[in-house]
């Protein structure tokens, strides 16, 4: 019964979703522009657009797209081949369109530009040392080197442009984003860099030649499934070929304007490429709090009240069998300690993302506390009360309702709280996989290096939590005697 | 052992001729046998004392003639209906139950406590308030009691409130298991001498578990004696004290023996 109502609901939400065109974006700078740049040339053509921007990861933007969760969100040649693939031997458009239409996928032609790899040199220590090309750094007298971590790791990365070139370097690890500003304190002289980072015109680097051709192309490109509807194809069509290397760095750029937001300046780019006519007056600060509020707040209720029904009720209903009950708490647990974004990633393909797989991991989440502190509750009742009332000759409803309930309450509230506030707490994840809520700013925020962003949500998360706690304050003096309640109980 | 089964002439209500009757019981909990093939008729309208140590299974006793515990073998007749699964609450409704623990339900002031059995039988409100005076009146408790909970009682006062709610429906017969342990020796007396005015005015069918001998000879016309889960001996108090069927009762009653808790 409870499983259909939950089936239901969640098919509700399925379908209120299906109408709109749905656009995926990755969690970087450039993926939310791209992603915006078509989404607002879509509602310019009509089209109601549903944005899940700030994925986490190729993976979740490829399952979300394989389930056509999403319609199509912007990709690069390099990944699909590597991640999506598993055929990094794939480096020509036509090889990587033809596998990928074997998986009911369609590659779109390539924006123009392409966003690889690439080895930046300060401008100061290129002409001193006269680096043009890649292979020029084995000659070079001893150079402070530092690759990002993952750059490290990656067979495209260092250890086969290493085998490539024959180099004996010394190298060390650095966050990518520390990269620039080690280069731009002068505390290294190399270091790895993204084709279309905005940082290479701001910190004014000279990019080294890959003289012996080792980093892959990766061309940006928008990936749809091919259910699509030929006219969107048709409309993003219009954006092929619009950006080359130097105009994708220059849009990535502005984004480090902590002025601009993305959707200003992926407006900017379609009203300078004549695209579209009207400036976007985007959404308001106010708009934006009261709609992710709103949506954090269904996320969360709706989780909690599933939770609730089901936690209290299996729990009253298993905890006289202590098998049982220890065999649903150690499952509960066990849930407990599955990594947030793990249990989202693992649940896309099953229900796609967005709202759905968000609801359902903020409901596994919410079971533990309420479950295990209703088990609690009802094994600490002594037995005298249950005694008394079977003396009394009450039925099991009247026992329900006049002894274990109350007796259990202040505890089963304590329980609701916890999960509640541990609901509020994770749906900020939630946006990873774009269900939006108070994570979106933060989730944006923190592709973009935006603070304010990042407040934007966090603030409003931190309010919630507060605002959850004095709500439960009055639940429990609402229906706990003053006696009884868990402020007055010693811990 | 040979059953002793006394018979009273004080039967003056259309009730049956005893309280509860239990026929070849044998209830075993867990590795103990709780009773061993006991056999008992309570008199009716008369305060029966069933006294023994710790585990010596009288309180098993009661919860067998209330139906808490079913017997594994025997029956158990109780207010003139067989003990069945069944019939069980239509039955306790004519039975009060009392336990040392009170179990006063601690989010319900003392009112609510009191009454709910009454609630629970759908009396009407004036019905319940009546006979909740009257209990007062009968307990000497205060009316200042009834909006208290029962943590802000005196555990006199708790025991007191538990025996109300015990008599509220006007039971005809009240199961008392050691209510009246937990007490300090002024408290205990105090009570006793309610209970035994109540006895006066209103005689009910007793049994009254205890392992206090003073107590049993005090409050009660009859005692049970148990062991091991097995009655020594069941007869009235003076015959108890002058007659014991063995060492062990004389000890007991000449508070010689271990039997303390």
């Amino acid at each position: 019964m409870r499983v259909l109502a939950l089936a239901l609901i969640l098919a509700t939400i399925q379908t209120a979703n299906a109408e709109p065109v749905v656009i995926g974006s990755k969690n970087f700078a450039e993926s939310y522009i791209l992603a915006e740049a078509s989404a607002q040339l879509l509602e310019s053509k009509g089209f109601e657009v549903d944005r899940r921007f700030g994925l986490n990861g190729t993976k979740i933007a490829y399952d979300a797209l394989q389930n056509k969760a999403i319609d199509f969100y912007p990709e690069y040649t390099g990944t699909i081949a590597e991640v999506i693939l598993e055929q990094p031997s794939l480096t020509e458009l036509n090889d990587i369109r033809n596998a990928l239409a074997e998986r009911g996928l369609q590659l779109l032609d390539p924006l123009g530009f392409n966003n690889s790899y690439a080895i930046a040199a300060s401008t100061e220590s290129a002409e001193r040392l006269s680096l043009r090309r890649i292979s020029d750094l084995a000659n070079a007298p001893p150079l402070r080197i530092a690759f990002p971590h993952e750059f490290l790791n990656r067979q495209d990365g260092w250890p086969g442009l290493q085998a490539r070139y024959n180099f004996h370097l010394d190298v060390d690890g650095i966050e990518h984003a520390i990269a620039y500003e080690a280069i731009n304190a002068g505390q290294v002289d190399i270091i790895a860099v993204y084709t279309s980072d905005g940082q290479i015109v701001q910190s004014d680097l000279v990019l080294l030649d890959d003289d012996l051709e080792f980093f892959p192309e990766y061309l940006a490109a928008f990936l749809t499934h091919d259910a699509i509807d030929p006219e969107i194809v048709q409309i993003l069509a219009s954006l092929s070929g619009r950006i080359d290397d130097a105009y994708i760095r220059e849009l990535n750029l502005n984004v480090l304007d902590p002025d601009r937001s993305y959707a200003d300046i992926a407006n900017g780019f379609l009203h300078d490429e004549g695209l579209i006519l009207a400036t976007n007056q985007g959404p308001t600060l106010v708009d934006n709090l009261l709609k992710n509020t709103k949506r954090h707040l269904k996320l969360t209720a709706i989780a909690l009240a599933f939770a609730i029904v089901t936690g209290v009720g299996i729990a009253a209903t298993v905890y006289p069998h202590r098998r049982l009950a220890d065999a649903f708490l150690y499952f509960t647990g066990l849930l407990q300690t599955v990594p947030s974004i793990a249990l989202l990633a693992l649940l896309i393909p099953l229900v796609g993302v967005g709202q759905t797989p968000a609801i359902i991991a903020l409901f596994l989440y919410s079971l533990l506390p309420i479950a295990r502190s209703t088990v609690t509750a009802m094994l600490a009742i002594p037995q005298s009360y249950r005694q008394v009332a079977a003396a009394m000759a009450m039925t099991r409803a009247q026992e329900m309702r006049y002894v274990l309930m109350p007796l259990a309450m202040p505890h089963v509230i304590a329980g609701i709280r916890t999960a509640a506030v541990i609901c509020i707490g994770t749906a900020t994840l939630a946006a990873f996989i774009g269900a939006g809520g108070l994570g979106d700013p933060i989730v944006t925020g923190l592709a973009l290096n935006d603070t304010r962003l990042i407040l934007q949500g966090a603030l409003p998360a931190a309010g919630l939590a507060i605002l959850t706690e004095i709500l439960f304050g009055f639940i429990e003096r609402s229906l706990v005697v003053p006696h009884m309640r868990s402020s007055a109980r010693p811990t | 052992m040979v059953p002793i089964i006394l018979t009273t002439s004080t039967t003056d209500r259309q009730m049956p001729e005893f309280a509860t009757e239990l026929t070849n019981v044998c209830l075993r909990r867990g590795s103990v046998n709780a009773l061993d093939n006991v056999s008992l008729a309570i008199p009716v309208g008369q305060t029966t004392a069933v006294l023994g140590a710790s585990g010596s299974g009288k309180s098993s006793l009661v919860q067998v003639i209330i139906g808490l515990l079913n017997a594994d073998s025997g029956t158990v007749t109780t207010l003139g209906v067989k003990i069945l699964p069944e019939n069980q609450r239509e039955l306790r409704r004519n039975i009060g139950y009392a336990i040392q623990d009170v179990a006063l339900l601690p989010h319900m002031k003392i009112r609510e406590n009191v009454t709910l059995p009454a609630v629970l039988g759908q009396w009407s409100r004036d019905r319940q308030d009546e006979r909740l005076a009257e209990l007062l009146a009968l307990m000497h408790l205060p009316d200042s009691v009834l909006d208290r909970y029962p943590h802000q009682l005196s555990g006199g006062q708790q025991q007191r409130a538990g025996l109300c709610r015990a008599l509220m429906l006007r039971p005809a017969l009240l199961l008392l298991d050691e209510p009246f342990s937990g007490l300090d020796t002024m408290t205990r007396r105090s009570i006793h001498e309610q209970f035994l005015e109540l006895q006066q005015k209103v005689p009910i069918s007793t049994v009254l578990v205890t392992h206090d001998p003073e107590e049993a000879i005090r409050l009660s016309q009859f005692i049970v004696v148990m062991r091991s889960g097995g009655v020594q001996q069941f007869d009235r108090v003076q015959t108890v004290l002058d007659q014991p069927a063995n060492d062990y009762v004389r000890d007991l009653m000449t508070g010689l023996s271990g039997a303390g808790p």
